[in-house]
């Protein structure tokens, strides 16, 4: 499990202040643990009967840890993407939030032996479960995953060698349920997480054969390691007296594989992780070369989606404008409650009802839906700087137009949009450019973009340096040329 | 003489105002008449009523032409014969000075384009700013300016040019050209009325004064006897 996020941002603002609710109760002696509750059951989530408290597997596995260290647990809240860098800054003391084991992870932090072992599961529709059992089997289809994970990684290869579609989400739900309506064929995920995905979308089935195995680990700064080698002493202890095996009974994940890898490692041999990535995949450098593809192909459809979503707004907005402008009474007011409420409700929000709340009415492909989402919010805007525009052309203007015998449709067109396009320019460049960078967003519903892919690139080397630099320098190659074309164009007119 | 502008009753509102208020006069084909007065008089409320331009608007302003008969009430139709140069002359900023003069033959009058291209640079050249075909009207001085509205009020052949306070930004030798071209185009068979508190410039080029004072004409005569 690499990203987990929660299908409700309201409960990102709940799980907030739940997080500082547990940090004020207990001030002594604490090992402060980092998890992400969004995650859900069963890893941690907010206790439904008193959501200021957390409850899950790595809750008690926490527990479990801080007691071997005779401290208290204190839980820190922190998106999941971002648990290696707050661990590394010194944010808490150990991870543990359902992480997987990965070279990548192993070269540049400390982590813990193993605590829990997973099958990469592959899950289908119950029709399709004699025709989809492998990943061969699923070419030219589309798996869905999370980013940035073990399996993630699995579905890249399978595109190489089986030519399936890997689609990428930002969270561990919406998979399972595209998968129920048809958006995709299967789903490539831990078997923690199918067996939830299974219990909540009837017409679901898991395949028995696993795809790949993995495994949870707990991480810690990387100099610290004289805690992880007492919390490894610790878990080591735990397996032996099954304290670890009643903890997984209790959350219904005990299984034969556990008891196989706790012989392994309390007999002191290593359990190295399964990855399709190499050691040497943390050299900058390389990793910089092989993703630049990548990071092109990610740009070009940050560049197509950001020009069609502004040619949408532009078109949008202009019909807008000309309704409050030149409309009736009635008509004005429906457009100004309209702008109103795209402009003052969140992008974000947008995006998820336009993807997944509408998915049960009309199922919208994730780049008509990211197209539509940014076009129809920056109408809104543009809209306005249009209606500013027209109101701004000088009523001397159209009063020459007037004597002159136009027609008002003609004055619009001849007269009074040219004139109005060119107060617009400045406004609509810094929107154009504002959309090119808002565009991220629709990373949440699977198109993967340009700081989509910048972040896959910064988790597999585990660094933002050179992965945030060569964004932004491709945010600029595409910005600081539109900027200078308005630029020219104004000057043009100024003449 | 029959007239090519008849105004009767004309009354003038706004935001409550009464502008003006019961005004009636007439002017022949190729006449040249001053409406004259002090600010606030009513002057250009007048011109702005019989180009349209003033919503709150009662009375009849009729604009015929006289040789084929055809009356036609003020209205959209009727604005075809009349042409308005303003005090800011209000060119079209986004256009050239040609483009300027040539949209309304195209559009409104659909004539051809290049037929009525051919004709605005005529109209430029007969008012002195050829050279200035291609320039915006910001760079062009208030005078040059001043040519080319009026030949964008020509450009339709409109039988009423209506000029409002056409001396405000032109100096004495500016003015005495004025003066030359409104006569010349007067010759032409156009009938003139123009807004203008400037003596000087109404004794050097019209045939009768309308002198206004709280919405009404007060006077009215020859130049030489009422502006003494």
């Amino acid at each position: 499990m690499m990203c987990r996020v929660t299908r409700q941002p309201m409960a990102i603002t709940a799980m907030l202040v739940a997080g500082v609710t547990i940090v004020g109760a207990q001030p002594s002696a604490e090992l402060r643990w980092g998890g992400d509750a969004e995650g859900g059951a069963p890893f941690v989530e907010a206790d439904p009967a008193d959501p200021t408290r957390v409850v899950g597997f790595d809750v008690e596995v926490a527990q479990l840890l801080a007691a071997g260290e005779k401290l208290a647990p204190r839980f820190v809240q922190v998106g999941f993407t971002s648990l290696d860098a707050a661990v590394t800054r010194g944010d808490f003391d150990v991870g543990l939030s359902g992480i997987e084991d990965s070279p990548a992870r192993r070269a540049r932090l400390a982590v813990t032996i193993p605590y829990y072992e997973f099958r990469e599961i592959l899950t289908v529709r119950s029709a399709d479960g004699a025709r989809y059992r492998t990943l061969a089997d699923l070419a030219g289809r589309r798996v869905a995953t999370l980013g940035t994970t073990l399996a993630s990684e699995l579905l890249v290869v399978a595109e190489k060698e089986h030519g399936v579609i890997p689609v990428t989400y930002e969270d561990d739900v919406h998979p399972y349920s595209d998968l129920a309506i048809g958006r995709v064929d299967a789903v490539l995920l831990d078997d923690v997480l199918a067996e939830r995905g299974v219990r909540r979308n009837p017409g679901l089935m898991n395949q028995s054969s696993a795809i790949g195995v993995g495994y949870y680990v707990g991480i810690l700064a990387p100099g610290n390691t004289a805690l992880r080698d007492r919390i490894n002493e610790t878990l080591r202890r735990a397996m032996r007296d099954g304290r670890l095996e009643a903890i997984f009974r209790k959350w219904g994940m005990w299984n034969s594989d556990q008891p196989a890898l706790y012989a392994r490692l309390t007999s002191d041999s290593q359990v190295l992780p399964q990855s399709q990535r190499t050691a040497s995949s943390t050299n900058n450098w390389e990793a910089a070369i092989r993703y630049l593809p990548a990071l092109i192909k990610a740009a070009g459809v940050t560049v197509l989606l950001s020009v069609l979503s502004m040619a949408l707004a532009v078109a949008l907005g202009v019909a807008i404008a000309s309704g409050r402008v030149y409309g009736p009474r009635a008509l004005e007011l429906a457009l100004t409650a309209w702008v109103e409420l795209i402009r003052g409700t969140p992008l974000l929000l947008q995006l998820f009802v336009l993807y997944f709340g509408l998915a049960a009415f009309v199922q919208l492909p994730a780049f008509l839906s990211a197209l539509l989402g940014l076009g129809i919010n920056y109408a809104a805007y543009e809209s306005e700087i249009y209606r500013g525009a027209l109101q701004a052309v000088p009523a001397g203007q159209l009063e020459a137009a007037r004597t002159l015998g136009l027609t008002n449709v003609q004055t619009l067109r001849l007269i009074r949009a040219p004139q109005a396009f060119r107060l617009a320019l400045a406004p609509m460049t810094n929107d154009f450019v504002a959309l090119l960078k808002d565009s991220s967003l629709v990373s949440v519903i699977t198109v993967v973009e340009l700081t989509k892919q910048t972040s896959i690139f910064a988790a597999n080397v585990g660094s933002w340096v050179l992965p945030g630099a060569m964004c932004a320098a491709m945010y600029l190659v595409l910005s600081l040329p539109l900027a200078s074309f308005a630029r020219r164009i104004e000057k043009g007119w100024r003449r | 003489m029959s007239a090519v502008l008849a105004v009767e009753g004309l009354h003038v509102e706004r935001d409550g105002r009464t502008l003006v208020q019961g005004v009636t006069f007439s002017a022949a084909r190729g006449e040249r008449v001053a409406l004259m007065g002090a600010s606030g008089a009513g002057k250009t409320s007048v011109l702005r009523a019989i180009a349209g331009l003033e919503p709150r608007t009662t009375g009849a302003v009729t604009v015929s032409r006289t040789d084929a008969g055809d009356q036609q009430a003020s209205g959209v139709r009727s604005r075809r014969h009349i042409g308005m140069v303003f005090q800011f002359h209000h060119l079209f900023d986004h256009l050239t000075a040609l483009e300027n003069v040539w949209l309304a033959p195209v559009h409104v009058a659909r004539t051809r384009r290049s037929e009525a291209e051919r004709h605005a640079r005529a109209l430029l050249e007969q008012l002195g700013v050829a050279h200035r075909t291609d320039a915006r009207p910001g760079e062009l001085s208030g005078g040059e300016a001043q040519r080319v509205a009026i030949a964008r009020a020509l450009a339709m052949r409109p039988l009423l040019l209506l000029m409002d306070e056409p001396t405000a930004s032109l100096d004495p030798a500016r003015r005495d050209e004025l003066a030359a071209t409104v006569r010349s185009l007067s010759a032409d068979g156009t009938t003139i009325l123009v807004a203008t508190h400037d003596a000087l410039f109404a004794r050097g080029c019209v045939d009768r004064v309308l002198v206004m004072d709280e919405g009404r004409i007060v006077r009215e005569g020859r130049p030489d006897i009422v502006l003494t």
